[in-house]
């Protein structure tokens, strides 16, 4: 036996950690605070252009007119409204077509190719065909975002159905449990997770084709908002209504986080 | 209820997967296979719950289902297969919901269940809480909810550590003794084959055929961890298997 000698050891370097994202509530409002000062700040000092963007304090104040002139629902309720419809068509087609598409063989065969056809065709390209189709009121509004939300839906709902673990459908099976079951205590759920994160691009792009949808005979909304201030390079009221936008598209992701965390509970 | 599988044969492919298989599963008996990997065990499951069709051959029931059966012939799968989205009891209440079973009648079933695997407390539970014993236990509780006419299991116990296999299989052996049932229980493992089988059947190496069937007399309460006995089966099996391996591995090198 040697002599225990006194020996230096070195500490194992640390190599784990990362990859798992965590809840880190008020960073993204801080990202959004930090900019927007940033923004206020270039614009007082002239160190940006009054003709590059807008003040933000100014952008405010026209946001304060146009909600206390009251025209601020009169747009905001007809384009929520044409955004309720037409995506909640497009999304309930959308899922459905989905599904036959990931458990029939024919459907697959003859719908995957016809969807990938249509996906990269630009709606908006397709607005003076539906205006002739479904008329220049609100059909043609609702067919517009309908038709931009089916593609996206389509094709996270088919794929969702794909990663439904097999094994679970043959016990459906095994049970004697009826297709319709299957489709619905089995399929559906487990091919859930996939349609919502779906739903998050479709609500996208939805937000995207109002405002191409009311840039065409539309007296109210906030597309024709934005139109009409973009004609005039009114860039104050023009960042109104962009800000309208995205606030829709926070609070619609918002939205889904929500569903998501009450739905998929069980993802631990 | 009795089942026979009349000359079953079937390939996938070129591959001929089981060849002339034919054997009668006795009412309330377990009926253990064994052979080597991949020489269609879990194949042959599939035909005898009719999950799949073989290319030869019937399988053929005789009698009738008990009273109050609503699913003869009930799968238990190797991994589990629970709804992760539904807790235990809403994993046992979906195989009930489709026969009209709710409310009071699903509840008074559910616990009947639950108690007989000791799963009393853990009916709100989902499954990702729970260790991989309780998750077989719960997909035994689901098949016992629907009062089988013949169990299938397939490897039921082989994800779990050693400690908890035996402790299940002391559990099937009480719910068997309690109230015989018939079961068809492929596995890997030669002590549970000679703790759990009346019969085994051993399959050859692929194209699976039967080798030999070997029956065990002693009563399955009697049998115990560590019997003389048994182990004597046990090493009986061990050498017809060893040889299918060593002739599979031989053919391999001459391919
Ligand atoms: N659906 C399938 N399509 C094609 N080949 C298959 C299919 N299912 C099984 N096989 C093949 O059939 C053979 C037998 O498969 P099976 O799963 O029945 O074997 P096993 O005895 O259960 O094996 P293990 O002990 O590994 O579980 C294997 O060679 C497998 O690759
Ligand atoms: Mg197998």
């Amino acid at each position: 036996m040697t002599e225990p000698k006194q020996r230096t050891g070195q500490p194992v370097s640390f190599r784990g950690g990362g990859f798992a994202p965590k809840p880190r509530r008020w960073f993204g409002a801080a990202v959004f605070v930090t900019l927007i000062a940033l923004a206020e700040w270039g614009t007082r000092s002239g160190f940006i252009s009054a003709l590059t963007l807008p003040k933000p304090s100014d952008v405010l104040a026209t946001f304060g007119e146009l909600y206390t002139s009251g025209l601020l629902f009169k747009h905001l309720l007809p384009s929520l409204s044409r955004l309720a419809v037409g995506a909640a068509l497009g999304v309930s087609i959308g899922v459905s077509v989905g599904i036959l598409i990931g458990l029939f063989s024919y459907m697959r065969a003859g719908l995957v190719p016809l969807v990938a056809a249509i996906f990269p065709i630009p709606k908006i390209a397709l607005l003076p065909l539906f205006v002739i189709w479904f008329g220049i009121g609100e059909g043609s509004k609702y067919a517009l975002i309908a038709f931009g939300t089916f593609t996206p839906t389509v094709v996270a709902t088919y794929g969702a159905v794909d990663n439904v673990d097999r094994t679970l459908i043959r016990m459906g099976q095994s049970f004697g449990l009826s297709w319709w079951s299957i489709v619905r205590k089995i399929v559906f759920p487990g091919a859930l997770p996939g349609i919502l994160s779906g739903l998050r691009i479709s609500l996208a792009i939805a937000i995207i084709l109002l405002v191409a949808a009311e840039m065409l005979g539309a007296e109210y909304g906030i597309g024709a908002y934005i139109l009409e201030a973009g004609s005039l390079y009114d860039l104050e009221r023009l960042f109104v209504g962009v800000v309208i936008l995205s606030l829709l598209g926070v609070i619609t992701s918002g939205v889904i986080a929500l569903i998501e965390r009450r739905l998929l509970d069980w993802r631990a | 209820m009795e089942i026979t599988l009349d000359n079953i044969s079937h390939a996938y492919g070129d591959t001929t997967v089981l060849q002339d298989v034919s054997h009668t599963i006795n009412a309330q008996q377990i009926v253990c296979i064994v052979g080597p990997s991949g020489c269609g065990k879990s194949t042959l499951l599939r035909f005898l719950g009719g999950l799949e069709q073989p290319d030869a051959g019937r399988v053929l029931q005789y009698g009738d289902p008990p009273e109050g059966c609503l699913n003869p012939l009930t799968f238990v799968f190797q991994d589990f297969a629970l709804l992760p989205w539904r807790s235990v009891s809403g994993n046992i209440s979906l195989v009930l919901e489709d026969h009209g079973i709710r409310g009071a009648r699903a509840k008074a079933i559910i616990e009947d269940v639950l108690l007989r695997t000791k799963l009393g407390d853990f009916a709100r539970a989902l499954p990702r809480q729970l260790s991989g014993g309780m998750k077989q236990r719960v997909a035994i509780a689901r098949a016992l909810a629907v009062n089988p006419a013949v169990m299938l299991l397939d490897e039921p116990l082989s994800a779990l550590d050693s400690q908890t296999r035996e402790l299940l299989m002391d559990d099937l052996v009480d719910l068997w003794t309690r109230q015989p049932f018939t079961a068809v229980y492929v596995t890997h493992n030669l002590a549970e084959a000679v703790r759990l089988g009346h019969q085994v059947v051993v399959l050859s190496r692929r194209p699976g055929r039967i080798r030999e069937v070997v029956t065990i007399d002693k009563p399955l309460a009697e049998r115990e961890f560590g019997d003389r006995d048994l182990e004597a089966h046990q090493k009986h099996l061990w050498q017809l298997l060893r040889d299918e391996a060593r002739a599979a591995d031989a053919e391999l090198i001459h391919d």
